[in-house]
């Protein structure tokens, strides 16, 4: 049996997700089945510090504020392509040198065009 | 990993490397010269595209794996892409003038179109699961950019959402049949998926089944065969008229080619698998087309289903993977995509002072304000329905011809029914445009392109019947090497031959 000897190869994983599905219902129904639950308004209410809600906490923000996280996180991953490229520049050679030299060039025409689009500005 | 790879060894990807190129110049030239360039970039990008297809027909062809497996470049490729080609720049052709009448001048605009077309490129090219699925990626987020990009129109906005959120499903669908088989036969390389799918047994050959239907759920997604179908008339109502027509002509081909690539290739040994898939989402397209198309007031959204309809046409070739059947669904969708452009065209010429008409009473009266337009229309539609002398009636003709030659008479006699119930969405239009009380007229001067467009178009649906076979042998070239097997033919270099 190939198959079901190929299959046992995953059987941890099966067992670690039977695990991780049991614990959680386990924590979740014994927090419902046995803690004391005396809700008021008070409880219920949201918590800012102490002090009385102001607002709904749903609140609207600037999109340029979703604007900055995109390209940072384009930056930020590009930082982690780098590291592994740099640590293993001695093997890949001349062909991975210019492979990322390129890539980069892609990136900074994106970041030119971000620049002169004025995606950075914030008055 | 010290292989040379001079730009001689990529020779065959130059096609590719050029629109890359281009894409990133026009971003430079476009974000310092501002949105006045887009006229320029238009031409530039219709240049461009004619240099592509250049490089296309010089590239050294074969079935040998480029760049470490991960794409191809044979015929049945350089083909496709040939097509899409000419899609892309009937699209400029088309949406320039639109931009510049309603004062929605994006220089982005033209780049996004050529991004979304090096995305399709690169599908077509596909040869790992890795690079399809980049490429995939590369044309989806192109096209929902497109799809919202007239953002102060909320209908716009919707429609690009609607689009993200549906293909970002469609996404997670591949990804998990992607996953599937992977976990499955341990390669995500084409040929070698090939080769250990047709060895499997068993519970294993089961597991790569479940992964070859979540992906192929996905792609029908992209092809939007029903029951998949349901963002495409919402999108193409919302989009701004010249990224429907560009939906209309290019996505949903490169997403075919696609598609018979990996039926030809890994899914091969599958084949009584996927085959009553493929005829469930033909029969399901023409039928919920044929009869969802009665009832729309909106022509955008009339195009839609007519699309649907007409993929589900396209995938009765598929059905027995025979070479005719490749031909005939490639030929059904070059003469199909031909007279799409032109009842664009139309569409886009109904405007006046800047606001554009969709309904589908906006052409009432058509024939007494613009006869030359009404009568343009009037041909198309006859050649949409598949009446004889017209060009669509060919291509109606060839895939039925097909199917019937491989004795599903059920699936033929479905086509045919449901082509019927079509006619009758289509004729409605000649009705409306010819029979009901005129409205204002539209605004003069449609621009020069889109009466090339439309000129072209209702020539070669009228004239097809001169030279009935006319495209016949580029679609067969493109089959005939679609299903010959790599192992036989190692590389060959063919001038194009039509």
């Amino acid at each position: 049996m190939a198959s079901n000897a190929f299959l046992l190869e995953y059987l941890p994983i099966v067992i670690f997700l039977c695990i991780a599905g049991g614990m959680s219902c386990v924590m979740l129904l014994f927090s419902l089945l046995v803690s004391k639950r005396n809700p008021d308004p008070e409880k219920n209410a949201a918590y800012e510090c102490g002090f009385d809600a102001f607002e709904d906490a749903r609140s609207k923000f600037d999109v340029r504020f979703y604007l900055v996280a995109i390209l940072f996180i384009i930056f930020d991953l590009e930082v982690a392509f780098l590291f592994p490229w740099a640590v293993t520049l001695g093997k890949i050679g001349m062909f991975g040198f210019w492979s990322m030299v390129i890539f980069l060039g892609i990136l900074t025409v994106g970041f030119i065009y971000e620049w002169k689009k004025g995606a950075l500005d914030w008055e | 990993m010290n292989n040379m790879l001079t730009l001689t060894a990529l020779q065959p990807l130059w096609a590719e490397l050029f629109m890359a190129m281009m894409v990133m110049g026009f971003l430079i030239f476009g974000v310092f010269k501002g949105d006045q360039s887009t006229r320029l970039l238009t031409f530039l990008g219709i240049l461009g595209l004619f240099f592509v297809s250049v490089l296309l027909m010089n590239a050294p062809l074969g079935k040998e794996p480029l760049l470490g497996g991960m794409l191809v470049q044979d015929v049945f490729g350089r083909n496709v892409k040939l097509i899409l080609v000419v899609a892309l720049a009937v699209s400029y052709m088309l949406s320039l003038k639109y931009l510049y009448d309603t004062g929605f001048v994006k220089f982005e605009f033209p780049i996004l179109i050529l991004l979304a077309g090096l995305g399709m490129f690169l599908m077509v090219s596909a040869h790992h699961l890795l690079s399809f699925y980049m490429a995939l990626e590369l044309q989806s987020l192109s096209l929902y950019i497109l799809a919202a990009f007239h953002r102060n129109s909320a209908k716009s906005a919707e429609a690009g959402i609607k689009y993200f959120i549906l293909g970002a499903l469609s996404s997670g669908l591949i990804l998990f049949g992607i996953s599937l088989l992977y976990g499955f036969t341990g390669v995500l390389d084409y040929t070698q998926l090939g080769q250990i799918i047709a060895e499997l047994e068993g519970i294993e050959k089961t597991g790569v089944v479940f992964g070859m239907m979540f992906l192929m759920a996905g792609l029908a997604f992209k092809i939007s065969a029903v029951p998949f179908h349901m963002w495409t008339p919402d999108v193409y109502e919302g989009a701004s008229l010249p990224v429907t027509a560009f939906f209309a002509l290019a996505p949903k081909l490169a997403a075919l080619a696609l598609l018979l690539r990996l039926l030809v290739g890994p899914f091969e040994a599958l084949v009584t698998d996927w085959q009553m898939v493929i005829m469930f989402l033909s029969v399901m397209s023409m039928v919920w087309a044929a009869f969802a198309g009665l009832v729309q007031k909106n022509l955008k959204r009339l195009m839609a289903y007519s699309s649907i309809g007409n993929m589900g046409y396209a995938l009765l070739g598929v059905v027995m993977l025979t070479t005719e059947g490749v031909t005939a669904t490639f030929f059904y969708l070059m003469l199909y995509l031909i007279m799409v452009a032109g009842v664009f065209a139309v569409m886009l010429c109904m405007q006046r002072d800047g606001v554009v008409f969709k309904q589908i009473e906006d052409l009432a009266g058509l024939s007494k304000n613009h006869p030359k337009l009404a009568y343009a229309m009037a041909l198309l539609m006859f050649s949409m329905s598949g009446i004889p002398p017209l060009s669509g009636f060919f291509g109606k003709m060839i895939v039925f011809q097909e199917v019937v030659a491989q004795e599903m008479y059920v699936l033929a006699l479905v086509g045919v029914l449901t082509s019927v119930v079509a006619a009758y969405y289509y004729l409605r239009i000649i009705k409306v445009m010819f029979f009901d009380a005129p409205d204002m007229p539209y605004s003069k001067g449609f621009g020069v392109f889109r009466n090339g467009v439309i000129i072209v178009s209702v020539l070669f649906a009228v004239f097809y019947v001169l030279r009935p076979d006319a495209l016949l042998p580029f679609a067969r070239t493109t089959a005939t090497d679609l299903l010959t097997p790599p192992a036989i033919i190692q590389t060959h270099d063919i001038q194009l031959d039509n």
